[in-house]
Formats: structure tokens, C-alpha cells, sequence
């Protein structure tokens, strides 16, 4: 009996790893499990184009290609515990499902505002698409909108329902929206173009409770402002989904710990599982490029990235899955050795904005600009001991782009 | 032969697949993409890499 490659986690990474498994050779089954009740679809249209036009799976579903075809998507399952000595995940329903090799692609779930009066409808979380679908329905021309929360997805959202003929509150704890990790100067430009589109900005603010009975008609700051509130959204940064692999010897402290073939550390200090593994937002690995400090990068393109990875050193491992011969140490420890140091890069639209990036720009401490005018298109270094370790660019894509090379193993040489 | 289809209502010009498929996609002097329409078969997996790390999803490639 072959046990399968399971996926916990339908989304991107959990594709994109099927994906690379296929590609890489490997032919034996492979089971995605996923709670939410849609195939792999992608995420950032959420706050932006899509949540703009018409919210539905179509719109967002990411193709599915032959080759993965045979996959085995059990959806609308949620996991809830694992056993990493016996080899098998549990269902909600209690069905146990064995593995050979386990994939941890459970990524992240929104952070969600804590208030004494917050049994409230009118509040939406902005991740699956069923969120957007909510929200959506409610940010109708001269509906009030407060966001709470000024990070990317605060900013976004609060531009779409600017768009969308809202009016629209923003606040956040910080000194600008986006300060980290655009730093001052930036941020505060952000700030200014979003105020000249009709946003107001209450920095440096919280929401400690809400008005409303039995829907939001308020959100009250710790000053005492009570803003007037249709529609609260809640951008406040995320958890990592890892309370179901928790009783097992496995650093799940802040994500899953991994090494650099994303194969999950034991809490023990005894080693790496060789058959588990955690690709995508929920793993925390070191990344040569910039240090040897592990980090989670909530960044859009590590999923593949990483599942590729995963797919790669599986794929080498078990063989083609179907009878054939793994592939002898030699070209397993060949493939082991090739390490893992993706180039983070991230994007966001916001009205005309289109924000471009490259790297890790909160660990800087120096930013500069470094070409175009503040105030119309321009592009920002950022240092870290006088090291470029990020670049961001409104507009200037060309110019941007040149920078990408700073941050690969060869540029960092 | 392989056909490319880029959806150009839901191109952002982020130009990330122009680093997977160079000989296909390139941006040109005012930031937006241009694409090769045809491609040999030994630029399938260059072209898929492209597809994978398209922000927007706006490439197809019609078999």
C-alpha cells in the first residue's frame, strides 16, 4: 500500500506543489485537503480588481492544468490534528487520512478586532473569497466605511471603496499608513495621495469598542471619537493556521519551522521531519540572501517558490511513486544541496498607484530615493548596513526591474 | 508550435514573467509588456514558470 503525498492546504501553494510534484516526476497519488469549498483560486484580486467588479470564483480560479488533473481534492475539510510518529492527518469528522509524505500549506487566517460589544454584523475580515463576496455586497455608493488597519490590505481596500463611491475612514497605529515597511517618507506620501482621493486618516488611533445593537453603526477610538461605521473592516494582520499539528514534536512557535528543503524542525532539536514539509505563508525559513534568521514572508510569490522546492526534493525522493526506484543518495543530497533563496517581491494597486517590490525592505535601516520625484512616479532604496536589501517603485517598472538581481545569491556575493 | 494569449484587460505590466521567459515577454520603453505570439515547444516550461508567477493570471497558453 503507497500512501499518499498529502497537502493540507488547497489554495495556491497546495496547486503549485501538486504541480511541481507532477513535474519533477513523480506519478503516485496525491490528496489536497482544503476547508474552504472552492478549488485553488488567487488571492490578491480580493482587495483590489475583483473586489472593484464582480466578485466569484470564475474570476479568480486559477487554471488547472492535465497534468494534476488526478489529484485528490477533498474540499471543504478542515484538518484539525496530525500525528507525525503514525503518519496521518484527522478530519473535522474524525476520517484519518495516512500519508507518506505530508505537505503543510495551511497558510494564515485574519486577525480579528477584540471589543467588548463585538457581536456585530457589518464586520468582514478581507482573505477568502467568500469574505470579498461579503464584503462586496456591502461597500454600496454612500455606505460608511471604516477600515481598521492601514497596512496593504487596508490601503487597497480602502481605495477600491473610494472607487466604489464609499466614503471611507481609515486608522491605523502607526505614524502613516504602510510606514512598515515603506518607511516616512513614502508612507506619508501614500498618505497624501489617498487624502487627495477623499480617505481620511486617524494615525496612531485603535478601535476599542463598537456602537450597534444587533449591526455596526460605530467604532470608537481610544481618544473618544465615535466614527459613524457601515462597514468595518478588519485588516489587522493574520495568525498562523498551525493549531493542528500542535502534541506533535514540531517547532510550530511562530509558523512552521523549517530547513532549507522546507522539511519541518522538530521542537526536540532532534533534526527535520524527512517526510514533512511547509511551503507558502505559514513556513518560517532562513532565506541566504539576506541572514541566517528565519522569518515567515507573507509575500505572494512564496508559495510557488516554495512549492516548488517541496515538489523538487519530494519528487526526488519517492521516485515516480508508482513502483520505480527513488533516486540514489547522491541525487537526493544533489538536490538537498541546492538550497532555497527566493527573491521576495511584492506588488500593490491602489488608484493609479502601482506599487512594484523587490526584497525584504523592513529590515532596512536607511531609505533613500533613488530615482523619479516624490511626488509623481519614483523609486526607493532600501539599506541595511549600507547594503541594498529592498527596492520600491511607484510606476517605473523598468527601473525597479534592474534592481531585481541585487537580491539573489549572485547579487548578494 | 505554442500559442501564447495574454488577456490584456487583466495585464498590470508588473513584467514578472519576464524574467521567466525572456525570449517571450519583454517590457518595452514605456513600461508595458509586449509578447511574442508563437514559441517553439522547448519553451513550454519557461512559458508555464511565466503563467505561475503572473500576479494577475492574465496568461494562457492554448494548446
Amino acid at each position: 500500500m503507497i500512501h499518499p503525498v498529502v497537502i493540507v492546504g488547497a489554495s495556491m501553494g497546495g496547486l503549485r506543489a501538486a504541480e511541481a510534484l507532477r513535474r519533477f516526476g513523480y506519478l503516485g497519488p496525491i490528496t489536497a485537503i482544503g476547508d474552504e469549498p472552492y478549488a485553488p483560486y488567487n488571492r490578491p484580486p480580493l482587495s483590489k480588481e475583483v473586489l472593484a467588479t464582480q466578485v466569484s470564483h470564475e474570476a479568480v480560479a486559477f487554471l488547472q492544468r492535465t497534468a494534476t488533473q488526478d489529484v485528490n481534492w477533498v474540499l471543504g475539510t478542515r484538518i484539525v490534528a496530525a500525528d507525525l510518529e503514525h503518519q496521518t492527518v484527522t478530519d473535522a469528522n474524525g476520517e484519518v487520512y495516512p500519508y507518506g509524505v505530508l505537505i503543510v500549506a495551511t497558510g494564515l487566517r485574519p486577525r480579528r478586532l477584540e471589543v467588548p460589544n463585538g457581536m456585530l454584523a457589518g464586520r468582514h475580515a478581507v482573505r477568502t473569497l467568500d469574505d470579498a463576496i461579503g464584503l462586496r455586497a456591502s461597500l454600496q455608493p454612500g455606505a460608511r466605511v471604516v477600515i481598521m488597519g492601514s497596512g496593504f490590505i487596508g490601503c487597497e481596500v480602502a481605495a477600491t471603496a473610494r472607487k466604489l463611491g464609499c466614503d471611507v475612514k481609515v486608522i491605523g497605529p502607526g505614524t502613516h499608513p504602510i510606514v512598515r515597511p515603506l518607511g516616512v517618507e513614502l508612507a506619508s506620501e501614500l498618505q497624501r495621495r489617498h487624502e487627495a482621493m477623499g480617505v481620511e486618516f486617524f494615525m496612531k488611533r485603535k478601535i476599542v469598542d463598537l456602537a450597534g445593537t444587533s449591526h455596526v453603526t460605530g467604532a470608537i477610538l481610544d481618544d473618544g471619537t465615535e466614527l459613524d461605521c457601515d462597514v468595518l473592516v478588519e485588516a489587522i494582520g493574520s495568525h498562523e493556521n498551525t493549531e493542528w499539528l500542535e502534541g506533535n514534536d514540531i517547532d510550530v512557535s511562530a509558523g512552521v519551522l523549517t530547513d532549507d528543503a522546507l522539511r519541518a524542525v522538530k521542537a526536540s532539536g532532534d533534526g527535520v521531519w524527512n517526510n514533512v514539509f511547509a511551503i507558502g505563508d505559514v513556513a518560517r525559513f532562513v532565506n541566504p540572501i539576506f541572514d541566517e534568521v528565519p522569518r515567515r514572508v507573507e509575500h505572494w510569490n512564496i508559495p510557488t517558490d516554495s512549492a516548488k522546492r517541496v515538489g523538487k526534493v519530494v519528487a526526488t525522493m519517492l521516485g515516480d511513486g508508482i513502483g520505480g526506484s527513488p533516486a540514489d543518495s547522491e541525487s537526493f543530497n544533489a538536490v538537498l544541496a541546492e538550497g532555497f533563496a527566493p527573491i521576495p517581491s511584492f506588488w500593490s494597486d491602489q488608484y493609479e498607484m502601482h506599487i512594484l517590490a523587490y526584497g525584504l525592505l523592513a529590515l532596512a535601516d536607511d531609505i533613500k530615493l533613488i530615482d523619479g520625484e516624490i511626488s509623481g512616479d519614483c523609486v526607493f532604496g532600501y539599506y541595511r548596513g549600507g547594503k541594498m536589501v529592498g527596492v520600491c517603485g511607484i510606476g517605473l517598472r523598468s527601473v525597479v526591474q534592474k534592481y531585481r538581481s541585487v537580491f539573489t545569491l549572485e547579487g548578494t556575493q | 508550435m505554442l500559442k501564447i494569449y495574454v488577456d490584456m484587460e487583466k495585464c498590470q505590466h508588473y513584467g514578472q514573467c519576464v524574467f521567466e521567459a525572456p525570449d517571450i515577454f519583454r517590457l518595452n520603453s514605456d513600461d508595458k509588456l509586449e509578447y511574442t505570439a508563437t514559441a517553439d515547444d522547448s519553451e513550454r516550461g519557461n512559458i508555464e514558470a511565466a503563467i505561475d508567477v503572473c500576479p494577475m493570471q492574465a496568461i494562457f497558453l492554448v494548446d
